[in-house]
């Protein structure tokens, strides 16, 4: 409750400092809007559907990438984790591969799929994918050897050991994984949305730019952050809580 | 015929500067059915790395492992271990553990659940059976591990300091638990510890392991029926004998504290 009430005296505190750059008259009024004019905004965006519209379109494109980034960033960490080899041969360039800033796709994406939902994606899909590889690796190599042990002496087989014993030892590595993948998917989400067609959240954006509306703009900065923010802390925080207090991590 | 028999086994651990340490230097005995045997000594004798060869976890360097007179060369349900730390799998409930061996052998479900409820109750945790194993207390954790490893029924139960980890007063219950739980089932138990009280309170054979290199120095049987009162004369002075067996091998480079054979 406490935290909560310091919370909103800061966000009054931030509010207010906005408003005084506004009264200085440093910008005009169309390039540095008032905190009202924004609120107007997001108030007639939803209203008139614009908004929620932008949010279905993005998440639609965001849950077929995050979806497509975690099939291969589990697939390929499987292959890395399993193979000592393979490990060491490739584990630089996944390192390298996330280090990455998704934008940077963006030229090729345009040119092998040229503007459209697929290019989008294929950003998307790099964001996500690189990070899931890392933590699925990890999260395999990291298996209590006395989980295997004891495993192994009631009589499991190889197969047995792995799906029964390896795979749900690393479900909490698994999750984080996928917490942090989505993070950097809806990054890379607004970074292909920058481009090309459509009337996502990252098109309106450009689209203000182009209107010069940086009501409009701000509007939906603060969308972008409130949405990621939201998920990461209500979806995602609250199952990977349960799963690291139920796995014995939680400490 | 022994039903266990260890013969001639050695095991080297390479070591850092490039030499190697024997850990188990030509180990001889023999383990008969329904023994409750207690493998002491100090730390780095090798009487878990026994334990982990028995178990087939690790290979012997040299030497035979037989039981039933069947060479052991792999993990198998026959020898079932129970560990010091809690080696339950946390993503499954208590009953969930205590079924695992039982559905890998592709026992099906209502019969796995009707036996893993009754070894459950033999170990007075029917009521945590929906419980994780996150929610229960460390002597708890121990006793549902030892249930799950009994409800398969192995040739041999293998325990590798499975109490070394708790306070005093729930290892005098587990004790006494696993004592009830051995004149019921007449299990074959090997058992690893480095608590002398322990070794003699519980077992019916007693060997003693001195380490650099990890040897054999004593067997001692201990021919009192159970329960044992701790008090029992025969068993103070026995504890004496081990305790001096063991700090005889104390003045050796690299050796123990009295802490660490202690009682």
């Amino acid at each position: 409750m406490k935290r909560l009430v310091h919370r909103i005296i800061f966000v009054l505190f931030i509010l207010l400092i906005w408003q005084l750059f506004f009264k200085l008259n440093i910008w005009p009024n169309y390039l540095f809007p008032s905190p009202m004019m924004v609120f107007q905004t997001l108030l007639e965006g939803f209203k008139d559907g614009t908004f929620v519209n932008a949010i279905i379109i993005s998440f639609k494109r965001l849950l077929i990438g995050f979806f497509i980034s975690i099939i291969f960033g589990v697939l390929f960490g499987l292959i890395i984790a399993s193979n000592e080899m393979i490990d060491e041969t490739v584990g630089p360039f996944i390192l390298a591969l996330q280090s990455i800033p998704s934008i940077v796709w963006l030229p090729l994406a345009l040119l092998w799929f040229s503007l459209g939902e697929a290019a989008i994606i294929f950003v998307v899909v790099l964001g996500g994918t690189w990070n899931m590889v890392i933590n699925t690796r990890t999260g395999i190599k990291n298996v209590q050897p006395v989980f295997m042990q004891a495993a192994k002496t009631m009589g499991v087989n190889k197969i047995q050991l792995f799906w029964k014993v390896i795979i749900p030892a690393a479900v909490p590595h698994l999750i984080t994984g996928m917490r942090l993948s989505w993070a950097f998917s809806w990054r890379a989400l607004m970074a292909g949305e920058l481009i090309g067609s459509g009337s996502g959240l990252g098109q309106l954006l450009m689209w203000g730019r182009d209107m010069g509306n940086m009501s409009l703009v701000i509007s939906i900065i603060i969308l972008i952050g409130s949405i990621g923010y939201l998920t990461d802390n209500y979806i995602f925080k609250k199952i990977e809580n349960k799963v690291l207090t139920r796995w014995g991590l939680n400490t | 015929m022994a039903f266990l028999e260890i013969k001639n086994v050695n095991k080297y651990f390479p070591m850092e500067n490039g030499s190697q340490l024997n850990v188990l230097n030509n180990i001889n005995f023999k383990i008969e059915k329904h023994e409750f045997v207690s493998l002491i000594g100090p730390s780095g004798c090798g009487k878990s790395t026994l334990l982990n060869i028995l178990a087939g976890l690790i290979h012997a360097d040299s030497g035979e492992l037989l039981l039933n007179d069947k060479a052991i060369t792999k993990p198998g349900n026959d020898r079932v271990m129970v560990f010091q730390e809690s080696a339950l799998f946390p993503w499954l409930s208590v009953i969930e553990n205590v079924m695992f061996g039982l559905k890998i052998q592709q026992i099906d479900k209502k019969t796995a659940y009707t036996k893993a409820l009754k070894q459950l109750k033999a170990v007075h945790l029917a009521e945590f059976k929906d419980s994780y194993p996150h929610q229960l207390s460390g002597g708890m954790k121990q006793r549902v591990a030892i249930a799950r490893a009994l409800v398969i029924n192995p040739a041999v139960l293998l325990m590798d300091e499975p109490f070394g980890a708790l306070d005093d007063q729930t290892r005098l219950l587990l004790h006494k638990e696993l004592i009830n739980l051995w004149l019921k089932t007449k299990k074959t138990i090997v058992f690893v510890t480095h608590n002398i009280r322990e070794a003699i309170k519980l077992s019916d054979r007693i060997i003693v392991f001195a380490n650099n290199p990890g040897r054999i120095i004593e067997k001692i049987n201990i021919d009192l029926p159970q329960p044992r009162n701790k008090d029992n004369k025969k068993l103070v002075e026995l504890e004496n004998r081990i305790l001096n067996l063991l700090q005889s091998e104390m003045n050796f480079e690299g050796g123990y504290r009295y802490e660490e054979i202690g009682a």
